[in-house]
């Protein structure tokens, strides 16, 4: 049988019924790890480190317990009862357990239990976007009035390893609804996967591989650029046409990078671009500098988010902001009340908190 | 550990609801279906604001089991705003910053676990509120 090559006809994913963003919360634990401490034990190139800093998680805390929070703060910003949310779901690389889902701690914390349907999502640092993809199928197709998505992780990286620098804790949570009581609607999204070897972690394996000459061109820049000129293509939009555009951002040089080959300027992506202050928070790390754009856009901006899956893949959304954000956005803590809160940390303590260390 | 037990605790133990007796309005947790107040019954469950404040505090050295790794932790007896006082683990603050009367708020974390293989157990912390 030959293979049909047709062009396929490419549009943006838009449901039926308008769907938007009802409420929003991040999550950033307490600690900071800096990159040079890193470099200085495992003798690495401390002037060239790819972030300033990290963020840690505290040794209390797991995905469970930072999507809770995360949770409570959409619920704070968003007017909804959460017996009436239709589904939790939470993506993320790090999920504590092997079986048994996030979703159902988090949705019994939160009060939204029984009636919803809860789910783990897992796609590497995408997760949390294809969460997003599906509540908003899931509301615009009327099958529920409220969908909330979560993209948290505590990313693991080998001691030693090029990932440890970055690995970071954090992410953030949002509510899907109607567009007419979003504070930000989604206009469309469009997504972009190939079966590519960039990352990956084994079942039982603690720590993630990476084969590095697939990380940057074939795997991260291919997909992120792909799917954001097809998704502004579908639209009809230009990068002039955004006020903010927010890139997965594994390091801060990568998310730069690509947003220059897009045609983006520094200023679009500035408010969005975290990394250097939390590193790479995986399936958190491009929904995070989401909270923190919307933490401050004003009624009409524009917005262009594009996550990046080792796997690989990327999901793009195009949201434009209502006048209902500037209501929400003080009513619970910024994404910069959680950077600015931070407690330096050394390695030893890291190994600690992380379980690095075995307590035989 | 007592998995039937924790689970039968989870509701108060993740998101601090208790009752409210509704014969004399107040407010009870840990939750006992009886006013200690009136004795009356009181068992609508009540979802309390997770706000209060530090009553008295210590840290604990010499932990049970399940809390190895965490230690040294601090105890504290939180005032919740509400009335009822509550003993619980602080988080995200180091004991010197720790004061009488200071502001806390709820949050819910790692409790213990039963080794790597058994049930990780949640429940309610608190720490200093994120915003003043």
């Amino acid at each position: 049988m030959t293979i049909d090559n047709r062009e396929p006809d490419l549009q943006a994913m838009k449901p039926d019924i308008p769907v938007g963003i009802v409420g929003y919360g991040a999550y950033i634990p307490r600690y900071r790890l800096p990159a040079e401490d890193i470099a200085k034990l495992w003798v690495g190139p401390s002037n060239r480190v790819p972030v300033t800093e990290k963020s840690v998680a505290g040794i209390d805390e797991d995905v469970v317990t930072m999507s809770i929070e995360a949770a409570r703060n959409v619920l704070a910003r968003a007017d909804v009862n959460p017996i009436d949310i239709g589904a939790v779901w939470v993506g993320s690389e790090s999920h504590p357990y092997a079986v048994k889902p996030t979703s159902t701690i988090v949705a019994e914390a939160i009060g939204a239990v029984p009636n919803t349907q809860a789910a783990d999502w897992q796609f590497a640092c995408k997760a949390g976007t294809e969460a997003i993809q599906a509540s908003t199928g899931f509301v615009g197709s009327g099958m529920t009035k409220y969908a909330l998505a979560i993209g948290m992780d505590t990313a693991q990286g080998r001691p030693g390893d090029a990932l440890e620098y970055t690995a970071g804790a954090g992410g953030a949570a949002f509510l899907l609804g109607t567009a007419e009581e979003s504070v930000a609607t989604i206009e469309g999204s469009f997504s972009f996967v190939t079966d590519t070897p960039d990352f990956w972690r084994r079942q039982n394996a603690k720590y993630p591989q990476h084969s590095k000459r697939f990380t940057g061109e074939p795997a991260y820049f291919k997909h992120i650029a792909e799917c954001a000129e097809q998704l502004m293509h579908a639209l009809g939009t230009k990068p002039t046409d955004y006020a903010y555009a927010i890139f997965h951002q594994p390091n801060s040089k990568f998310p730069q990078q690509v947003a220059k080959v897009l045609g983006f300027t520094t200023e679009q992506i500035a408010t969005g671009l975290l990394a250097a202050d939390v590193g790479n928070v995986y399936a958190g790390s491009a929904l995070l500098g989401l909270t923190a754009v919307l933490d401050v856009a004003q009624t009409g901006d524009r917005i262009l988010l594009v996550s990046f899956g080792s796997g690989a893949g990327s999901d793009a959304f195009d949201l434009s902001v209502n006048d209902r954000l500037s209501l929400c956005q003080t009513l619970a803590p910024t994404t910069k009340d959680y950077i600015e809160r931070r407690t330096v940390i050394d390695y030893a303590t890291y190994a600690r908190y992380r379980g690095k260390l075995a307590l035989i | 550990m007592q998995v039937p037990r924790n689970w039968r605790l989870q509701k108060q133990r993740y998101s601090l609801i208790g009752e409210v007796c509704e014969h004399c309005g107040v407010k009870l947790f840990p939750p006992r279906d009886v006013c200690p107040e009136c004795s009356h019954g009181a068992q609508t469950l009540y979802q309390f604001t997770g706000m209060g404040n530090i009553h008295s505090f210590s840290q604990v050295f010499d932990p049970p089991n399940g809390h190895i790794e965490n230690t040294p932790f601090i105890v504290a007896l939180i005032q919740l705003e509400e009335g009822p006082m509550v003993t619980a683990q602080l988080t995200d603050i180091d004991i010197e910053h720790v004061e009488i009367g200071m502001e806390v708020e709820m949050v819910t974390r790692k409790m213990s676990d039963d080794g790597t293989e058994g049930m990780i157990i949640y429940g309610y912390k608190f720490r200093p509120p994120i915003v003043d």
